[in-house]
Parts: C-alpha cells; sequence; structure tokens
C-alpha cells in the first residue's frame, strides 16, 4: 500500500470505481464468507475487481456464464448456506433476466419459511444509461424492485457514500440491491475520500448535501448531481434549494424528507427512472400524504420520460432529467416561472 | 437386500409417512380444514425416500411445489409441516409458506418452490456454499419432468458442471406436466440424456423402487463428495391423484384405468413390502406394527396442528426482513 502523506489524504478524491474496488476488498479481507462472482470479472471489464483473483484466488474470485437467472438464484442458495456473495451483474438492464429469481427466491424466501432463511447477498448493477446504449442497456429499473417487499436498495449519488453504503450492505443479513449510476463514473461522482478505514454508512439515513430554506430538492442517484448544479445556479438569483440525498430508496429516511419539506414547504424530486411508478413518485406521494399541511405548492417530478431510450445522440438526452429542468420546476413551485 | 435391513426399515417408515400424512390431508380437505389445495406425492413415495436417505441431515435440499414428500423423507417434523398446512402458529414456516413452500432448516431443507424450478438455482448455491467452505455437504434438488423444460434448468445444470459443484439434480418424471403427457412437451423420452448436454453423468431409474433409486443417487453422492460434481438422476414414477388436490380440470386427459393400473402393478408401498417379505427382512407382524406406529404419529400430527393456535395477525408483518439483534 502506498503510504501517502497526510496531507494530500486530507483532500484525496474518491470516486465511484474505486470506492467499488475498496470496499469488496476491505470486506473480503475481513470475512472470508464473502465471495465475489460476476462476469467478465478477470478482464476487469469496469476497472472495480483488479487484482481480487491473485489477493483471494478462484474458489472466491468467480467469473459467472451468461445465466443471470442461474447466477441470482445460486447467490441466494449459497447466501442461505452460509456465504456471503457479491454478485456483479455489470449492467442493470440484465436483472430482466433473472426477474424470476429476484421476487420469488431472493425476496421472498426469508419469509416465506417463517424467517428461517438469512440472504447476506448483495446484487450490483450499474444504471448504464446516458451514453447512446439504447433501449436495452439504460435502464434504471430501481422503482421495480421497490414494489417488491424483501429487498433492500441502495442508489448513492457519490463514491463515498458508495463505499460506505456497499460495506454496509456486505455486512447485512438481508438482500441488497446496489444500483450504480454509470452518469457518476466521472468526477460527477467524486467525494472526499473518507479517513476512516471503517467508513459505513447506515441504509435508511438520508444526507444533506446542501441547506437551504426555499425549496427542498430530493435527488436519486445521479439525480442529486443535477439538483446540485441546479442549486448552485440558483443561488445567484437568491433562491436558496435544500438538497436531500436519500442514498437509500429501501429503507427510505421518510423522517428527513419530511422534516427538510416541513422547513421548506416546497418540494421537487429528481429521479432517473420512468416517471410512471417512479422512487419520485412514491416520494410526491409520501409527501402528499404524511406532509401536506407544510405545503405551499404542488409537488413535481422531474424523472425521464414515459419511453424507451433512443440510440441516437440527437434523441436521447431529452428525455433524462436535467439541471435546466430542475431549475425550471425550482421556480415552478416558487412561482417565479419565466 | 442392498440396502441392509435398517435402512430398508427406515425406508419403509418414511414411505409410510408420507402416504399417510397425505391420506390425512385428503380427510382435512373434505373436512373443510384446509385451507387451500394441496399437491400429493401419493404415488412417487419411493424415489422422494429413495433419494432423501441417500444423504443426511446436514446435506442441503431443495425441491417444489409437490412439496410434502420432501421435508417428509428428509426427516422434519411432522406435527409443524401439518400445523403448516393448517396455517397455525405451531406450522414450521408460522403459517406464512403453506402447503407448497415447505422448509425445515434444521434437516437441510432449505424450502420448497411454488415456482416450478425456480428453486433449481438454489440447491447449485447450496452446493456452491458447501463447496467452498470445504464442509463436504451436498444439495440435493428435486424438481419435476415439466421443471426440466425451465431455462434456469439447463443455466443451473451448465454452472454446476463448469464449476464441479456437489450438486445432485434430482427429476420426479411422473408422466404428467399437470394434463399433457411428458413426451410431448420435453424433447427427449428420458430427461436424464440431457445431462451429457452439461458432460455430466445422467441415469433413469425406476421410481416405484426405493433400492434402485437410492443406489443411484448414493453414487451421486459419493461423485459429489468425491468433488468430481454434479449428476442428474431421473426417476420414472407416477401420480396417483389429480395434479392439486381439489382441483377440478374440466376435460378429462389421462385414463382412469391407467391411474388404476399404477395404482394396482406399481404402488411402491405395495410393491416394496411385498419384496421385504419375500426376502426375509421383516415379517407381517412387524410390517404392521411399523404402519401402526407410523398412523399414530400422524393422528397426533393432526391433532397438534389443530389445536395449534392462528398466528396472531402481526404475524404477517414479521420476517420480511432479519434484524440484527442489538445488543446492550
Amino acid at each position: 500500500m502506498s503510504t501517502a502523506p497526510v496531507t494530500s489524504r486530507r483532500t484525496a478524491q474518491l470516486g465511484f470505481l474505486q470506492a467499488i474496488q475498496q470496499a469488496q476488498r476491505e470486506e473480503m479481507l475481513r470475512d472470508e464468507r464473502v465471495i465475489l462472482m460476476g462476469q467478465d470479472l478477470r478482464a476487469n471489464v469496469f476497472g472495480a475487481a483488479q487484482g481480487f483473483l491473485d489477493e483471494f484466488g478462484p474458489s472466491r474470485v468467480r467469473d459467472l456464464p451468461l445465466s443471470e437467472a442461474a447466477s441470482v438464484g445460486m447467490a441466494a442458495g449459497a447466501a442461505m448456506a452460509g456465504l456471503r456473495p457479491i454478485v456483479d451483474l455489470t449492467v442493470a438492464s440484465f436483472m430482466f433476466c433473472a426477474m424470476d429469481q429476484f421476487v420469488s427466491q431472493v425476496a421472498k424466501n426469508r419469509y416465506m419459511f417463517g424467517g428461517q432463511a438469512r440472504m447476506p447477498v448483495v446484487f450490483r448493477q450499474a444504471l448504464y444509461y446516458h451514453g447512446g446504449t439504447a433501449a436495452h442497456h439504460a435502464d434504471r429499473p430501481y422503482p421495480m424492485f421497490m414494489n417488491v417487499p424483501g429487498l433492500k436498495i441502495m442508489v448513492p449519488s457519490n463514491g463515498p457514500d458508495l463505499k460506505g453504503l456497499l460495506k454496509t450492505a456486505i455486512r447485512d443479513d438481508n438482500p441488497v440491491l446496489c444500483f450504480e449510476d454509470a452518469t457518476l463514473w466521472g468526477r460527477g461522482g467524486r467525494g472526499p475520500a473518507p479517513e476512516d478505514d471503517e467508513h459505513l454508512v447506515p441504509f435508511g439515513v438520508a444526507a444533506v448535501p446542501r441547506e437551504g430554506t426555499d425549496v427542498t430538492v430530493v435527488g436519486i442517484g445521479g439525480g442529486v448531481r443535477h439538483a446540485l448544479d441546479a442549486a448552485a445556479e440558483l443561488a445567484a438569483e437568491g433562491i436558496d434549494v435544500e438538497v436531500v440525498d436519500p442514498r437509500t430508496l429501501v429503507p427510505m429516511d421518510w423522517p428527513a424528507i419530511l422534516a427538510s419539506v416541513a422547513k421548506t414547504g416546497r418540494c421537487v424530486v429528481v429521479d432517473p427512472a420512468n416517471r410512471t411508478c417512479s422512487a419520485a413518485s412514491e416520494i410526491a406521494a409520501h409527501i402528499v400524504e404524511q406532509g401536506f399541511d407544510s405545503l405551499r405548492a404542488p409537488v413535481l417530478r422531474v424523472t425521464s420520460d414515459d419511453v424507451h431510450v433512443p440510440f441516437s445522440p440527437a434523441l436521447e438526452k431529452q428525455i433524462y432529467p436535467s439541471e435546466e429542468k430542475v431549475i425550471a420546476a425550482v421556480r415552478r413551485v416558487l412561482g417565479v416561472e419565466r | 437386500m442392498d440396502l441392509g435391513r435398517d435402512l430398508a426399515i427406515e425406508t419403509l417408515r418414511r414411505m409410510l409417512r408420507i402416504r399417510r400424512f397425505e391420506e390425512a390431508t385428503i380427510e382435512l380437505f373434505h373436512a373443510g380444514e384446509l385451507p387451500a389445495m394441496v399437491h400429493l406425492s401419493i404415488g412417487q413415495e419411493a424415489a422422494i425416500v429413495g433419494a432423501c436417505l441417500a444423504t443426511t441431515t446436514e446435506d442441503y435440499m431443495t425441491g417444489n411445489h409437490r412439496s410434502h414428500g420432501h421435508p417428509i423423507a428428509k426427516g422434519a417434523d411432522v406435527n409443524r409441516l401439518m400445523a403448516e398446512l393448517l396455517g397455525k402458529a405451531g406450522g414450521v414456516c408460522k403459517g406464512k409458506g403453506g402447503s407448497m413452500h415447505l422448509a425445515d432448516f434444521s434437516v437441510g431443507s432449505l424450502g420448497e418452490s411454488g415456482i416450478v424450478g425456480s428453486a433449481i438455482p438454489v440447491a447449485v448455491g447450496a452446493g456452491l456454499a458447501a463447496d467452498v467452505l470445504g464442509n463436504g455437504r451436498v444439495a440435493l434438488c428435486f424438481f419435476g419432468d415439466g421443471a426440466a423444460n425451465e431455462g434456469v434448468f439447463h443455466e443451473s445444470m451448465n454452472l454446476a458442471a463448469v464449476w464441479r459443484l456437489p450438486v445432485v439434480f434430482f427429476c420426479e418424471n411422473n408422466g404428467w406436466a399437470v394434463s399433457v403427457r411428458a413426451e410431448e412437451l420435453t424433447s427427449v423420452e428420458n430427461i436424464s440424456v440431457r445431462a451429457a448436454g452439461y458432460g455430466v453423468p445422467g441415469v433413469t431409474v425406476d421410481g416405484q423402487d426405493p433400492v434402485a433409486v437410492h443406489a443411484a443417487v448414493r453414487e451421486a453422492v459419493d461423485r459429489a463428495r468425491r468433488g468430481e460434481g454434479p449428476s442428474l438422476v431421473e426417476a420414472k414414477t407416477y401420480r396417483f391423484h389429480e395434479h392439486a388436490y381439489g382441483l377440478r380440470l374440466r376435460n378429462p386427459y389421462r385414463d382412469e384405468s391407467e391411474v388404476d393400473e399404477w395404482r394396482r402393478e406399481r404402488d411402491p408401498i405395495d410393491l416394496f413390502r411385498r419384496r421385504l417379505l419375500a426376502e426375509g427382512v421383516a415379517g407381517e407382524a412387524e410390517l404392521a406394527a411399523i404402519d401402526a406406529e407410523v398412523r399414530a404419529e400422524i393422528d397426533a400430527a393432526v391433532e397438534f396442528a389443530r389445536t395449534s393456535p392462528y398466528p396472531e395477525p402481526e404475524e404477517a408483518y414479521r420476517d420480511l426482513y432479519y434484524v440484527a439483534e442489538v445488543s446492550a
């Protein structure tokens, strides 16, 4: 390991892929029951498993065949029989090949068998949109899984949170779906590297990366980046935006969201998922049910439009949330539309 | 007899335990005490018991909607299984699984799946855990002829084969995929030949003969424990009752004469009982005593299930997530 001087360590940034690498390595060193399985791990296709095969050996680091359904069900069985698998499914759209296993086995077995099963398994998959991958690789399907009780769901917005949540997920005895927003793989997802080796971020605890008094903007994954960029832009006009990042969608930190809306009276939710039954929809409904008295304007959703992802660069970007769409929504809830 | 006396007697006892357990569920059904239909294993007892007794309670097992026989043969407590069928608090799954989803982790039963074929990769995962942890256990995976046409069966066979996992794939081919003859829906006469496609041994045995089933599964288990990977064993058997007891299909699909013939000529319990007598393993009096003991066990199980209370409403909201116990 390198021994960087303390001064540089303090300013070091941690990005998405490095966060995954560190979390997985630290937890595999900590607990030999943790194993890593995925497609093209040895080739290190996304850059998050460099050196793992050499360090942990072929029993604990396994390349999977193109068999998503069996891979997911196998991980469930391995978890029920004493291992703590991490499965790298690479692209979230591939989860659809294994829907029965996620729903019928991973999510239901503990409950259906009266609590006999423990299911310590983590499934990692990238939200691989915004880059010309077109409809078969670009889904943001986490809301579908929010509709399945028994799963925990994390959608982090920066490297430090990803690392801390992933470490918590690997130690959890419940199944966790870790969605990694690929629009944050670059600079947008970097954050100050945690100094603590035991950097654990709890599930169900939102972050407030920017405090404000006028409008609450709840961001999901890459939506947090848009929220922060919009907030910086609006600050120049004297609009004070508070940004809330739930970090985990199941469990959701409802008290933090409701407390922020109670303070600001206005809310915009930014969610890269498709609009209908999105995480944003659930958050908006919850605020209306539980925080109606504090609302001074309708809750607005800034989501992807309800279409499939088109290939052409001339078509794709318009369907997603953007900084501009967030700014427009904030102005609308404030009644200062231009 | 190749099984040896003790194992032969235990084989009969467990076959009878499945038969009497399920006969009791038929009575409970007609008495209006069962909350739902049940998928009976009557007629398939030799296949189930022959396979399970080639494993130990340390070994893992998964199964399907025809769920009662597997945990009974694996050694589960029939009281708690029966209470589960009645949806009672004393049920093995606290009344949340029911007839199609029995599980008893204390004897290695990791659960039966109401979705056909869905638990096949779960068994592969249990085999993976045994392999990585080096604990010498094997996973026995029950599925039917219908499930052999599910994609996940093929994915699972391939995965277990390439990683040489200690898994025994065990197909109860009862000849009927609900209402359609298996050969109309399945490309091969013997499902065991599909093993060749994955480079693993495959064998078809008479599923009405527990000795033949036991020998084939024993060999597969030994092979798995030696680290030589999975096998596929197919037992040709027959379902004596409707797909689900209480289910009324609009059109008849199999001749009553076919069912009658199997019941008359190929009842696995009758066949095995006669063989025990013929080979001098046991006498009439001993066999009658075993049956009486099993009947008493099942009567007690029904009594246990009837007197067990229903779960409290809040039980519906428990066990969704594991919650770590917080130390003071």
